[in-house]
């Protein structure tokens, strides 16, 4: 992957669909089944990731010649959950509705597997430019899909996105999309979606 | 040097600058989330007392209450928080009497996390279009000659303190009673005795 000729283009689009890390590396899921209840509660523990990947990369980077490798997977979780905290005090200080509704999710992103595979696979071995450019695809194509994800399962299961009424008010709601089989659904469709877009295109 | 030296010299490194950097953060922000309690609070103890101006607290045996007092400082009512397991959830819900713990004035969800869409009612209910609130607005000067209960399928008489379940989450309903008749019950005891 640690490849030069690789341009910043091309690194940061990879992980928008490429290596997704939802719909190709199927990494994070927890998350993402768990808060994809609404698109608000998406984009939000979308941004958190966002901050948090894109601040350990730059870290982990800036470190990666100091740090020796018996104790990197230490040193990530180190820094990893030092950021996490970051977001997750500034959540609760700024944005108290949030922090309620994301509930322990946030704190959880220190075990996110994609935060630390991340960090394994790319910013312990790049430059600091090309890890960050690599964090900020892998964190924004994290948080697409959980945008598309609670978008769906908000406007089915409750017929409304963004809190905005979608649906006809004669439409009623499939609460089960909104519950945990839909999480399941939702992901299971959309990563055969993405299959199937990526064998037709060969 | 050493292998193991740096080991860990490096560990400590991160750990001691992670901990500087979180204790900064934590003076920053810790009065604000705090201030964001508070205010929740204060708000939900000004909307189950609808007539409170200033609010007295105290603390009995180890329930705190909140005692509303209207602008000439008369008793207009008294909030406390009523806890327990919902569903599959903590339930805490602030609940607002009359002086006398005879009826309930109005009722507040403070937190829950029941099942989304359906025991998640008990707070809001966005399916229902004219009032989503139109659970805990049940309670709103429910008079207490028995106990809370829940009935199904059929209208509630109030006077008998009858509340109407929520269709898919009978256990979130009867458990939001159960803790609020058993807070009821203890804090009656407790508040009448002490108070006076």
């Amino acid at each position: 992957m640690a490849n030069s000729k690789v341009t910043y283009t091309k690194e940061f689009f990879k992980g928008l669909w490429d290596e997704n890390p939802i719909l190709r590396m199927v990494l994070g899921t927890c998350p993402t089944l768990a808060v994809t209840t609404s698109a608000i509660n998406g984009v939000s523990m979308g941004l958190a990731v966002i901050f948090t990947l894109v601040m350990s990369s730059l870290m982990i980077s800036l470190m990666r010649k100091m740090i020796p490798n018996e104790v990197r997977i230490a040193t990530f979780i180190v820094v990893i959950a030092t950021f996490v905290t970051v977001a997750d005090r500034i959540i609760a200080a700024f944005y108290p509705e949030i922090s309620k509704s994301l509930g322990p999710f946030i704190p959880l992103i220190v075990v996110n597997c994609i935060v630390l595979a991340r960090q394994e696979a790319f910013a312990s071995k790049n430059p600091v430019g090309r890890s960050v450019i690599d964090a900020l695809g892998m964190s924004i194509g994290f948080t697409l899909v959980l945008l598309v994800m609670g978008s769906f399962r908000e406007l089915i299961g409750n017929g409304t996105i963004f809190a905005k009424q979608i649906m006809p008010l004669s439409f009623t709601p499939w609460m089960a999309v909104a519950l945990q089989p839909g999480a399941f659904l939702t992901l299971g469709f959309m990563i055969g979606i993405a299959n199937w877009i990526n064998a037709k295109g060969k | 040097m050493n292998k193991s030296l740096r080991l860990i010299v490096v560990l400590t490194v991160t750990a001691a600058l992670s901990g500087i950097i979180l204790a900064f953060l934590n003076i920053y922000t810790a009065p604000r989330i705090e201030l964001n309690a508070n205010k929740t609070l204060s708000e939900a103890v000004g909307y189950v007392l609808p007539e409170k101006q200033t609010c007295e607290v105290k603390v009995i045996g180890n329930v705190t209450f909140y005692i509303g007092k209207n602008a000439n400082g008369e008793n207009v009512g008294v909030a406390f928080v009523a806890e327990g397991d919902g569903f599959q959830s903590r339930l805490r819900i602030l609940v607002g009497m009359d002086p006398d713990m005879t009826k309930i004035l109005k009722i507040k969800v403070l937190q829950q996390a029941e099942t989304p869409g359906l025991g998640t009612k008990i707070e809001n209910d966005p399916t229902n279009k004219t009032d989503a609130l139109w659970f805990h607005k049940q309670f709103e000067n429910l008079p207490l000659a028995n106990q809370i209960t829940v009935v199904k399928g059929k209208a509630p008489d109030k006077d008998k303190s009858q509340i109407q379940a929520i269709t898919g989450a009978t256990i979130s309903s009867k458990a939001m009673t159960d803790i609020i008749n058993a807070a009821i019950t203890t804090n009656r005891a407790l508040y009448l005795k002490k108070a006076k």
